[in-house]
């Protein structure tokens, strides 16, 4: 991993609030291109909050949050979509649309991108290779597992070959062999030069490796081991 | 226009057929109702034109006026702009011509101690100078001089007939807006309700980077193609209910004035291009609402 990279993220005294109530409080750290990062924290922590600030899923209460040089405060609604396509987004709840099948989901990710239905058809394939789904191209999302489903996310955050993963309790709902292969997605992705966020409260996981992990405690900032070595 | 998108709003078409035809069926009864207002307007006007082509000015002279003055007169009004002919009609021959036209009741002429018809003379208008207040100018500028007794042109029986033409017309454009903005209104809810329907795909869309544009082409393209198939299906049900007039009118009676026909072509296009036209604003009203919030 290169520790030099300049930052690929960086929040300055970031806030979050819905009403009265504050989510996230004075929030600043860096993320380095290339890193693997571990947002934790018990339920309710902001993990959730805070990966959706990243892609402005939410909007920002105060602070600035600085995305390969965009400043978030200041975007044009009209840019919004080409910030997201620098994510590959895994979702807590998949978000998959269940009227399309699994293939038209992941192609989706390309389309919205304008690319040719040519590369398109190759992308989506090797991508379901990569997470072995290639078989249930057809499927529709109703029709599948936890773990499939979780995989199918995975394969749709990974088409649009982003800059950086950002996956929401991503083990969460899954067996020890679906979680497990997950990870090893993750991980291959990482070593690809891809950026990898993940937000979880699973303890075992985050002692599993050496990677940074960022800890929320209501709202604020509790730790942050630093970049791993 | 992309392929892509064209492909997406027929799917979406056929997955949400009853909606489409509910539209489908008020944008084609909306044209329905324009174009019949169209069709009986472009025949009425037709039938002005065909009377204004065979129009004439009858002058008639003071009593007692000379015919040298007469003569003089009669050249004065051949000199005016837009007059094609003068023939002077004496009263004898007037009522030589009336006699012949009411053979039938001539006893009622048999009677008359005296002539009663003046003179007077036919002025024929120029075949380029035939609109109707070009005949008026010519008719009020002929009364003008003091040898004639008054001058007869049909005006009555034609304002009458403009009057009736302007309340359809008239008619016929407010019902062209209320008809428009019913067929906006039933666009705009429509997408509506399948903008409701798949709200969660369009979030969903959005956070894996779709743009407004991405999400919105479809429906556009969906308002286009309903707008177009109302306009051509109404246009088409106008078209058979026409030829099936047709079919019960008895032609040797009015292809003696004029003959029926359908709506110009170009004004079928426009008809069709306003059908379009709502389908748009319809998506436009509903998805600037959605996708602003």
């Amino acid at each position: 991993m290169d520790t030099s990279a300049s930052p690929i993220i960086r929040l300055f005294h970031v806030y979050k609030r819905y009403g009265t109530q504050t989510a996230l409080a004075d929030i600043t750290f860096d993320i380095a291109e290339n890193e693997f990062v571990f947002f934790t924290g018990a339920s309710g922590a902001g993990k959730t909050t805070l990966l959706k600030l990243l892609y402005l899923g939410e909007p920002i209460s105060e602070g600035q949050i600085l995305i390969d040089g965009m400043n978030l405060t200041r975007i044009p609604r009209k840019r919004i979509p080409f910030l997201r396509r620098m994510f590959g987004v895994i979702f807590q709840d998949y978000n998959l649309i269940s009227t399309k099948t699994v293939f038209e989901n992941i192609a989706l990710v390309l389309e919205v991108a304008g690319h040719k239905r040519s590369l398109i058809n190759k992308k989506v394939g090797s991508v379901l290779r990569n997470v072995g789904m290639e078989e249930r191209m057809n499927a529709f999302p109703p029709s599948l597992s936890g773990g499939e489903q979780q995989k199918i996310t995975i394969a749709r955050a990974l088409a649009g070959d982003p800059k950086i993963i950002l996956a929401d309790e991503p083990t969460g709902s899954l067996d020890d062999e679906s979680a497990e292969d997950v990870m090893n997605l993750l991980r291959e992705s990482h070593n690809n030069g891809t950026t990898v966020i993940i937000a979880t409260h699973d303890k075992e996981l985050i002692r599993s490796t050496t990677a940074r992990e960022i800890r929320l405690h209501h709202g604020l900032l509790q730790l942050d081991t630093g970049i791993a070595e | 226009m992309k392929p892509f998108f064209f492909k997406r709003a027929i799917q979406d078409i056929r997955s949400n057929v009853f909606l489409h035809v509910i539209t489908l069926i008020t944008i084609t009864l909306s044209v329905l109702i324009v174009s019949t207002f169209s069709l009986f307007l472009s025949n009425a006007n037709k039938i002005m034109q065909t009377w204004e082509k065979g129009i004439r000015i009858i002058v008639y002279i003071e009593d007692g006026v000379p015919k040298a003055e007469i003569d003089t007169l009669q050249q004065e009004i051949s000199r005016m702009g837009g007059v094609a002919d003068v023939q002077y009609i004496s009263r004898d021959k007037a009522l030589e011509q009336l006699e012949k036209k009411m053979k039938a009741q001539n006893s009622l002429l048999e009677n008359l101690r005296e002539n009663p018809l003046p003179d007077a003379l036919e002025v024929w208008v120029a075949p380029d100078k035939k609109k109707w207040d070009e005949i008026e100018m010519l008719a009020i500028h002929i009364e003008s001089s003091h040898l004639v007794a008054d001058v007869e042109y049909g005006q009555n029986w034609l304002k009458k007939f403009t009057g009736i033409l302007n309340l359809f017309r008239f008619t016929g454009i407010l019902m062209s807006v209320v008809f428009f903005m019913a067929a906006v209104f039933i666009v705009a809810n429509t997408i509506r309700l399948l903008f409701y329907s798949r709200h969660e795909e369009f979030k969903i869309m959005q956070l894996v980077g779709a743009t407004d544009n991405f999400i919105k082409a479809p429906f556009y393209i969906e308002g286009l193609l309903q707008g177009a198939a109302g306009g051509i299906l109404g246009l088409f049900i106008l078209y058979l209910a026409f030829l099936v007039m047709l079919s019960s009118i008895d032609f040797s009676f009015t292809s003696y004035f004029f003959k029926f026909s359908f709506i110009p072509g170009l004004t079928c296009i426009a008809i069709i291009i306003s059908s379009m036209i709502a389908g748009w604003l319809g998506c436009y009203i509903s998805l600037k609402q959605f996708l602003n919030n």
